[in-house]
């Protein structure tokens, strides 16, 4: 979305005026944010209604908790991040989990047509905990695609997707072959730190990602 | 989006620590659009042999080596002797399969031996596999009205937009959201803006970004009369020119060049700051003062140089138009766009039905309409006069009683002469010019030419 004031200040303005209580800068927030929420929690979740409920339950928390933004800490928008990730993981393991329950045979409440999960049998805890991780990486590379320095995600779109080779992609970008795999490196190696984080369901870095 | 690999491309017979795993969806081969061709490469030969030697692999899977390849004008590749510095930095391109199928090789032959880099080569490799995304979904524009709508349920804003500033809140964002996805061509795609004057359908071309530029220029009456920048001197102060399309004409002149979609942050900054300044108007403590200039109510005159609507009304008016010209733009790109929200919809049919009556009168005075002074009764302000039932159906209709003789007079169902129906949308679409009075698919009862006449009125509240 436009920006001309640098995010911090951005961000500090935006925060004393959702403090005041001003319903114009919730908006403005909604339109900053909403399609980095929603894709997130969609990430995670794989279920369109689900995302939108993330969706409210994330401006609903920013809109009554401003306060629990600290700008010193960080961008607002990987604090935003930050927490719908923790809320779309959170809704992941108690959507599963009850899906375990509920698909155990031997259970009281079981019912006829046990709840398989988006992905196929419910299994094990082992297998909720690996989806759970699946889903939180593959969410946690978005935001660092996302949030990434222009020039690293344009040559990895270019290799990528437009499956130039670096040669090609240092002259469509007008930079020095060494540059283009400089870039490309270094994008990966920015986009491999999604894996990193080995507690499932733990928040992106905090800062982004770089 | 990459789909699926091939596995059949020449390089991709090579066993070991290739550019791809067997079950790599990511990226493509070199043999498949990529690198030097074979054939290509085969002219460079020297006579060695054709096939590359199966080289051991960092993941040498003990697996049968590949069958000999057919005899073909692939060339032998010598690896090249790069430097370590130099074999590292091209780990990134070798994990995207963009290397020359020479360096390929060379990394390759260098992963068997520096484990610190086949380290890094397969963390890059299992990098590559999250850039295969989901196609981003778009947002469902509805869903904006409900989270913010929960989110003041939970906690009363003390500041809040006033309820007739909601339409062009929602509009503007729906259009901004339409606009998120543009590329140049987009921004580029012709647009014929459409509107009815003196009688006649009248156009104007532009593009895209034109049509962002006008409704920039035509908003900043509010802006300026709100305290903000004008757009098109790019100060503070009275509006340059008079009226919406005066102003755009000198927006789209002001630049040599045509509008681009660099008009799209100033449009939404400008937008932002209306409805934050509205707010103001309205909920600052500073009430009375505001009351005293009308800001408080809405009623703050906003001048379209031949006319003035109060700011409650202007902001309905800026919906209206911001609607109207998303669904120019849709149509211009072939994106499907919907009506507003039905509540928001007839705020905007209630404006123009409001208008009816002054238009009917412009019109009378310019002898477009020639009431029949048979039928005509002019009555004293504030008695009901003449009038007509206009039925709007649909999501967001109702039914408003014109007055014909005289926007003075009381419209009155006891005085009811004529009745017209008609869609929602389709009325919306004929007070913005797009359908003609003629076209409009209106259901009509009773005095043909007071229906005539509110119907060529209602075209005529159209401008550019």
């Amino acid at each position: 979305m436009p920006k001309t004031d640098t995010p911090p200040r951005w961000d500090r303005k935006m925060q004393q005026r959702l403090a005041r209580g001003e319903a114009a800068a919730l908006g403005e927030l909604y339109d900053r944010f909403a399609s980095l929420v929603h894709g997130l929690a969609h990430r995670v979740l794989a279920d369109e209604q689900a995302a939108d409920r993330i969706t409210r339950e994330v401006f609903a928390h920013v809109w009554q908790h401003p306060d629990a933004y600290d700008p010193k800490q960080g961008p607002l928008r990987s604090w935003v991040a930050t927490l719908t990730h923790r809320l779309a993981v959170q809704r992941l393991r108690q959507k599963e989990t009850a899906a375990l329950v509920h698909s155990d045979p031997d259970s009281p409440d079981a019912p006829d047509n046990a709840y398989a999960g988006p992905t196929g049998s419910p299994g094990s805890m082992e297998e909720l905990e690996r989806r759970v991780r699946r889903a939180s990486v593959a969410a946690r590379a978005d935001y660092i695609v996302t949030s990434m320095p222009a020039p690293l995600r344009a040559a990895l779109e270019l290799a990528y997707f437009q499956r130039r080779d670096y040669r090609q992609t240092a002259a469509d970008l007008g930079v020095t072959e060494a540059e283009a795999r400089r870039r490309l490196r270094l994008g990966l190696q920015l986009l491999s730190t999604a894996h990193d984080t080995g507690t499932p369901g733990a928040p992106p870095e905090h800062g982004g990602a770089v | 989006m990459s789909g699926a690999g091939h596995e059949d491309g020449d390089w991709e017979k090579h066993e070991g620590y290739g550019p791809r795993g067997p079950d790599d969806g990511a990226g493509d081969s070199d043999g498949d659009g990529k690198g030097p061709e074979p054939g290509t490469a085969g002219r460079a030969g020297d006579g060695s042999p054709r096939i590359p030697l199966p080289r051991s692999s960092v993941e040498d899977t003990g697996l049968p080596l590949p069958a000999p390849e057919p005899p073909a004008p692939a060339a032998p590749l010598v690896p090249l002797v790069l430097e370590h510095d130099v074999l590292r930095s091209l780990l990134g391109a070798w994990a995207l399969a963009a290397c020359a199928p020479e360096e390929t090789l060379a990394v390759e032959e260098h992963l068997g031996e520096c484990g610190a880099c086949a380290d890094e080569a397969r963390r890059l490799r299992e990098a590559v596999e999250l850039l295969q995304r989901p196609e981003p979904l778009d947002l469902d524009p509805t869903l904006r009205t409900r989270v913010l709508e929960s989110c003041l349920d939970r906690r009363p804003p003390r500041i809040p937009v006033p309820e007739w500033a909601a339409p062009y809140d929602a509009e503007t964002a729906r259009l901004d959201a339409l606009l998120q996805d543009f590329g140049d061509s987009e921004w580029h795609a012709p647009v014929r803006l459409r509107w009815f004057e003196d009688d006649e359908q009248t156009t104007r071309r532009t593009t895209v970004a034109g049509v962002i530029a006008h409704l920039l220029s035509v908003d900043g009456l509010v802006a300026v009369a709100l305290g903000l920048d004008d757009p098109v001197t790019g100060g503070q102060g009275t509006p340059v020119a008079p009226n919406p399309a005066s102003r755009t004409e000198a927006y789209w002149r002001a630049s040599y060049f045509p509008p681009t979609r660099s008009v799209r942050v100033p449009w939404r900054e400008q937008s932002h700051g209306i409805v934050r300044h509205v707010s103001f108007a309205v909920g600052s403590t500073s009430r009375a003062g505001e009351a005293e200039r009308g800001g408080g109510s809405g009623k703050l005159p906003i001048s379209y140089g031949d006319f003035e609507l109060p700011l409650r009304d202007a902001m309905l008016d800026r919906a209206f138009e911001c609607w109207v010209h998303a669904g120019d733009i849709a149509d211009a790109v072939d994106y499907p766009y919907e009506p507003p929200a039905p509540r928001h919809l007839h705020g905007m049919i209630d404006l123009a039905a409001r208008m009816l009556p002054e238009a009917l009168a412009a019109r009378r005075l310019a002898g477009l309409a020639a009431p029949n002074r048979t039928t005509r009764h002019l009555v004293p302000a504030g008695e009901p006069g003449r009038s007509l039932r206009l039925e709007i159906e649909g999501s967001g209709g109702g039914e408003w009683l014109i007055s014909l003789d005289s926007p003075a007079a009381l419209a009155s169902s006891a005085h009811e002469v004529a009745h017209v129906a008609l869609d929602g949308v389709e009325f919306c679409q004929l007070a913005a010019g797009h359908v003609s009075p003629e076209e409009a698919a209106a259901g009509q009862d009773g005095d043909r030419e007071a229906i005539r006449d509110v119907l060529f009125a209602a075209a005529s509240l159209s401008r550019m």
